[in-house]
């Protein structure tokens, strides 16, 4: 039954190609009412030979995009504003709960859960993409689709 | 003894010099709720009380530990009207009375939201020894560093626990039981 379950969601999965990386699955959050920023998550993966780097990106639901790290010290949350995130040759970066992340601020909209939003990524080499983040609920601490690519690994 | 060493490790990491036992965790407070009246820490006299330290602006542990409050609450039932359930904004500036009740409607209506001057801001985070620091960012923006943990406190305002997102749910749920039955 839950090999049924994950095939039927590995159907679902949005993922992206540009040049040699590999974006997976970029989901975000329902946002609260009156709600001034959203996140992004995602996998992005190099399978090329040479460095890459996230640079930027945009969606059309908000004014800004912007790369942050996000660190608990001490149980303290820090945020903090990033130029890029490289990607090494041969590297998969995961952007997730709790860590780096993308942050969209100046929502034009709230988001709703399971709508899909569109978006852009910038990558130094690779240059732009255009995705689509699924949207969770407003608690989710993962993406629906995070299992399937231990699935899909042909 | 557990909760004692967790709270223990915090505030050794936020730097304080001294060790404060956790009884001295919480006070006296003068804040504005979301409906724009001023409260006081005796306004909530009487009742246990679920506290949590946030912003609106934060697009990570805020709002995900506020979805965790609602399923926790939601999960409690009526027993959970036994509580006070507070969401004190260390950004008064972005998040005043309007806006967080506004934001707050997105989530179970037990929790309040409770906001002031920056002055009252920042003593409230004193008592409760949060740490709170705003950081500016290139474009104009900021971002607010926070301490993420949320506190329990018993009916005659002493600290019990803490909780937070990484907080199991049955563990939780069982932590707010006790309190609402406390």
């Amino acid at each position: 039954m839950a090999i049924v379950y994950f095939v039927g969601v590995s159907a679902m999965a949005a993922d992206y190609k540009i040049g040699s990386l590999e974006i997976m699955a970029p989901w975000s959050r329902a946002t609260p009412q009156g709600a001034a920023a959203a996140i992004g998550y995602m996998t992005i993966k190099n399978n090329g030979t040479t460095p890459d780097r996230l640079i930027g990106g945009s969606v059309e639901f908000a004014k800004d995009f912007q790369l942050h790290s996000m660190t608990m010290e001490g149980g303290v949350a820090k945020m903090r504003a990033l130029d890029g995130i490289d990607i090494a040759p041969g590297q998969t970066i995961e952007l997730k709960p709790g860590g780096s992340h993308v942050m969209f601020v100046g929502l034009k909209h709230p988001l709703k859960e399971s709508e899909h939003v569109k978006g852009t990524l910038v990558f130094e080499h690779a240059g732009t993409v255009q995705i689509e983040y699924d949207v969770e609920g407003i608690g989710a601490q993962s993406g629906p689709h995070d299992m399937d690519h231990m699935q899909m690994e042909h | 003894m557990a909760v004692l060493i967790v709270a223990g490790i915090m505030f050794t990491q936020f730097g304080h010099s001294t060790v404060p036992a956790p009884a001295s965790i919480g006070g006296p407070f003068q804040l504005i709720d979301q409906d724009g009246h001023a409260v006081t820490d005796r306004t909530f006299a009487g009742k246990p009380s679920v506290i949590f330290f946030g912003y609106t602006s934060c697009p990570d542990i805020c709002p995900t530990t506020l979805a965790d409050l609602t399923n926790w609450l939601k999960a409690l039932g009526p027993t959970a009207n036994k509580l006070n359930v507070l969401f004190i904004t260390i950004d008064p500036q972005r998040d005043t009375p309007a806006h967080l009740r506004e934001y707050l409607s997105s989530f179970d209506p037990r929790i309040r939201g409770l906001t002031g001057t920056n002055e009252q801001i920042a003593a409230v985070a004193k008592e409760y020894r949060v740490y709170y620091k705003r950081i500016e960012e290139e474009d104009g923006n900021y971002t607010m560093d926070h301490s993420g943990a949320v506190y329990l406190m018993d009916r005659a305002g002493h600290f019990v626990a803490p909780l937070s997102s990484q907080t199991p749910d049955g563990v939780a749920i069982e932590r707010l039981r006790s309190l609402a039955a406390s």
